[in-house]
């Protein structure tokens, strides 16, 4: 029996992946945060709609990073975080995220960004203080976890863009649903 | 929309690119009989046949049928699992990917390949019974199928491909 192939490293999956230029991509979500905030005006509503956003993308994402990645079903959550810290963020980011922070149960952690492509450039105004910025990495896990059968809730609780040294989201795995016959039994 | 012409697993359709390289040993084999892929719904998002004589059920009956059968025999591969020490009791779900799980099982008349990955989307692919070990050729289909469908602005998640 043939062994099957090893995931690749995070430096490997970076190399493989089509890239985009940085600034580019800084730019364009900029963009779309600006439109955002034009369009709806209210803050939390740009932060749910930022939320949405990731949701939708995360959903679409785990597919590519397993098909790209290779890793086969993590054991636990702590597995879990390592293999978004270490290969996700770098396959889609091209920067590391550390773990840290885990709580008693193992059921909660911070990763914790030093440097962020997506805030390059940026600065809030006064007007926007309550804007989480970077909302849709939060939507994104969130989704992508979803699909691999963890329901999660993500919060931002460093944020540099508010004056922090960096930027720290906090995932909590509220639980494991697994799979169920979707068929009804009586037909 | 067409991911293979012919039946030869290794060619895509010329409209197509750039396209993932195929894996090597796959060779010209007009080998793929029908191609099924369901998510972990249960909704059956390809169905594609090249060579299937017999038709024995309609179409919905048939996925049902497929996805049915393939969700109680890894949900029992992994039970009976000599290897693993800790196993839930019979019947209770389980997560994609979680246990061992099957890659094929193969009768005197043709051989169903299976993957599964860890987002539930389901790869079934049925094929001569002497074919080798097609783990790396359903790799290769979900590969492509991330690149054109995950990554089509116009799909709509869970839908049918069309």
């Amino acid at each position: 029996m043939p062994p099957l192939t090893p995931p690749k490293s995070g430096d490997a999956l970076f190399a493989s992946v089509d890239r985009v230029n940085a600034e580019l991509f800084t730019l364009t979500y900029g963009a779309i945060v600006r439109q955002l905030l034009t369009d709806l005006e209210e803050v939390e509503e740009v932060n749910k709609q930022l939320d949405q956003m990731g949701y939708n993308i995360g959903t679409r994402l785990v597919d590519e990073f397993l098909a790209k990645s290779n890793v086969s079903r993590c054991v636990d959550f702590k597995e879990t975080a390592d293999v978004i810290a270490k290969l996700g963020f770098k396959m889609f980011l091209g920067v590391t995220a550390t773990v840290t922070n885990w709580d008693a149960e193992g059921t909660s952690c911070s990763f914790v960004l030093e440097d962020n492509p997506l805030v390059d450039f940026v600065e809030l105004p006064d007007t926007c203080q309550g804007l989480q910025y970077c909302n849709v990495l939060s939507g994104v896990i969130r989704g992508a976890l979803e699909m691999v059968s963890m329901k999660t809730e993500v919060t931002w609780v460093r944020d540099m863009l508010r004056g922090d040294d960096a930027y720290e989201m906090r995932v909590k795995l509220i639980k494991q649903v697994p799979e169920e016959y979707p068929y009804k039994d009586d037909d | 929309m067409q991911f293979f012409g012919g039946g030869s697993l290794t060619s895509v359709a010329p409209e197509v690119t750039p396209s993932p390289a195929a894996p090597p040993g796959t060779g010209t084999g007009a080998n793929a009989q029908v191609l099924y892929v369901f998510n972990r719904n249960g909704v059956c998002l390809l169905y594609r046949e090249w060579h299937r004589p017999l038709h024995t059920l309609d179409p919905t009956q048939d996925h049902k049928l497929m996805f049915g059968l393939l969700f109680s025999l890894r949900s029992f591969t992994s039970k009976i699992d000599p290897t693993t020490a800790e196993k839930g009791n019979l019947g209770v779900p389980l997560l994609p990917g979680q246990g061992c799980s099957f890659y094929s099982f193969k009768t005197n008349t043709y051989k169903l390949n299976f993957m599964e990955s860890p987002s539930g989307i389901k790869l079934i692919l049925i094929t001569h019974p002497r074919t080798g070990d097609q783990r790396d050729s359903l790799k290769h289909i979900y590969n492509l199928y991330v690149e054109y469908v995950v990554k089509n602005p116009l799909y709509a998640p869970g839908t049918p491909i069309k």
